[in-house]
């Protein structure tokens, strides 16, 4: 039951997860509640397609996916820094959008519905088994940790999270670190984005992401926004998808392995706040 | 008023560059999309949106109302059409079916609500996290236990006669629970503590409100409603249950788009739910005519609501300065 292939199947399932729960982790830490990371992840996916497709370099398909998930946070940024809205309202309607646009796009520039796969289509070349953005996702964690409690800027953040108003004070400005906060973590979503529509397979599908996004905000939550507890929070998630995938080649059926890692999730969610009610109390 | 008229122009000039983009004529599409869902054609369409759209937006206004987000729409009401049409099956009574619904969906966000009570997860996690498996479930029902053996879709099969809903019904329905809503928000003591927490939980609390008590219920009554929706949807044309049909139109976040917007106030938030079903089954017109994806009226309503979410923040902090 445990052998290499399933930590090689875990370690795929983990990743754009991974990356996405990173990016709610910075943007916890600026104060900033991102609910929109199912969204970006998406446009993530397509932008990563798209181009690969059009430039033939899954390398550069990359690319195009950060830009493009990066500036598509800036919804966010612009809606809620700057301009005061409601994060939740602006996270539901940037996840829509995002289904919107994507579905929108799928059919007017690759004219197909549902899903574009292609032959031609660029995907990454594993390394050892895997794509190097798995790699990249473990080295993104370390950095995360280095510069939140090593690193002046990561002080700063922490400040701008915490105590907004003291930030101030001391001459940080609230309003650049959320900005590139919410950017930096745009970009990580496009890094999962990729990894999901160039890494395992080769496609864009509609709504592709299935969730994942989501399941990065419980990461965030149940990890506390620290870089290991989102890290193991992710892990304990791909994990359960692995081992679903598992089960299901001994017969189980689909729909109940799918629902496994949102069961895994919640359980673990419920021991984690029973033992923090317990040290509350000691 | 004003950040409304804003809002709709920016959307409307984000869908003009979009059209423009596609090679296709904006003005033509545009009076496509309101002939389309106002116009002799297109109005029988537009309410069959409106049953769902506007059902979940009521359902997800009730706890919204107190300052609680129920993300796990999607889960009560596939939770409560499944049940409805395996009971329909089974005793042919539409009034059982109708009930199994209600239960069903109350039931699934209840437990959620106990979630955050009795182990502080927070409700917009639980129901979110509720969600994924009770679609599941009706994924794996509709494939082996209740699949329909004529068909190779994954659907059961049709609900006999007894059990099927006309569908007035369904309008009737949701026309019924709105007025409920809203009779229980103004003229309540259960709506007014609603209210209170929405406004200033600290201030509920400190007038002796309940509000784990509060929470479960509110959860019953949002879940129940979603429930009775999804068993009024399937109940109605084509009469049984496919897996992904009320999954694919995204219902619970255009509503839960529609209850935000309009702050969850009962008529407030029935009107936008009906502009969004009415955009929604105007996309479908402006596709058979001009041949733009339909999808352009989700980027028009998304664009819209963020729009008025940025306004009216910046107004929030405007008056915060004064």
């Amino acid at each position: 039951m445990f052998d290499l292939s399933l930590i090689s199947s875990t370690l795929t399932a983990l990743t754009p997860i991974l990356f996405a729960a990173l990016a709610g982790a910075l943007c916890q830490r600026a104060g900033v509640f991102n609910i929109s990371l199912e969204g970006t992840l998406l446009v993530g996916c397509f932008a990563a397609v798209a181009g690969s497709w059009y430039t033939g370099s899954a390398w550069l398909g990359v690319l195009t996916a950060v830009l493009a998930s990066a500036a598509y946070s800036l919804i966010l940024a612009v809606g809620s820094v700057t301009f005061g809205g409601d994060a939740i309202v602006i996270g539901v309607a940037a996840n829509l959008l995002a289904v919107g646009l994507t579905s929108f796009l799928i059919r007017t520039v690759f004219g197909t519905e549902g899903a574009f796969s292609d032959p031609a289509l660029a995907g990454l070349d594993p390394v050892l088994g895997q794509s190097l953005l798995v790699y990249l996702s473990w080295l993104a964690v370390a950095a995360f940790a280095v510069l939140l409690y090593r690193h002046p800027w990561g002080l700063r953040l922490r400040g701008v999270g915490e105590r907004p108003l003291a930030a101030r004070t001391l001459g940080v400005s609230v309003t650049k670190y959320r900005y590139w906060a919410i950017i930096a973590g745009g970009a990580l979503c496009g890094l999962g984005g990729a990894q999901l529509a160039l890494g395992s397979v080769t496609l864009f599908a509609e709504n592709m992401t299935a969730g994942r996004g989501w399941i990065a905000v419980v990461a965030v939550m149940l990890g506390r926004a620290t870089p290991i507890g989102v890290l193991l929070a992710a892990l304990l998630f791909g994990l359960a998808e692995a081992l679903g995938f598992r089960l299901q080649g001994i017969g189980l059926p689909q729909q109940a392995t799918d629902a496994a890692p949102y069961l895994v999730t919640l359980v673990a969610l419920f021991l984690s706040s029973r033992r923090n009610r317990v040290s509350v109390q000691g | 008023m004003r950040t409304v008229v804003i809002a709709v122009l920016a959307a409307l000039a984000v869908g003009t560059v979009l059209l423009l983009a596609t090679g296709a004529d904006p003005l033509l599409a545009y009076q496509a999309i309101v002939s389309g869902a106002f116009g002799p054609d297109g109005f029988a369409d537009t309410l069959a949106y409106v049953v769902p759209v506007a059902g979940l937006a009521t359902a997800l206004a009730i706890p919204l109302r107190a300052g609680m987000v129920n993300l796990g729409g999607d889960g009560q009401l596939v939770l409560g059409a499944i049940s409805a049409v395996s009971v329909g099956l089974g005793t042919g009574s539409a009034i059982l079916a109708l009930l199994a619904g209600v239960l069903a969906g109350g039931a699934y966000a209840a437990l959620a609500a106990l979630c955050e009570n009795r182990f502080g997860v927070p409700l917009l996690i639980s129901t979110l996290l509720l969600s994924y498996p009770a679609i599941s479930l009706a994924g794996y029902l509709v494939r082996f236990p209740l699949t329909d053996e004529g068909s190779s879709l994954p659907q059961t099969s049709q609900l006999p006669d007894s059990a099927r809903l006309p569908e007035l019904v369904g309008i009737a329905v949701v026309l019924l629970v709105v007025a409920v809503y809203a009779v229980v928000d103004a003229r309540t003591p259960a709506g007014f503590e609603t209210r209170v927490t929405g406004w200033n939980a600290r201030f509920a609390a400190y007038a002796g409100i309940d509000r784990p008590r509060l929470t479960v219920r509110l959860l019953a009554f949002s879940g129940g409603t979603a429930g009775l929706v999804g068993a009024t949807v399937a109940m109605g044309f084509p009469y049984r249950f496919i897996d992904g049909a009320l999954i694919t139109p995204q219902y619970t976040w255009i509503g839960l788009l529609a209850a935000l917007l309009a702050r969850a106030n009962p008529l407030g938030t029935l009107a936008a739910a009906v502009f969004f079903a009415a955009l929604t089954s105007g996309g479908f017109a402006m596709e058979r005519a001009t041949q733009v994806p339909r999808e352009l009226t989700a980027i028009l309503q998304a664009v819209l609501i963020l729009f008025l979410a940025a306004t009216s923040g910046l107004l929030r902090k405007r008056g915060a300065r004064v």
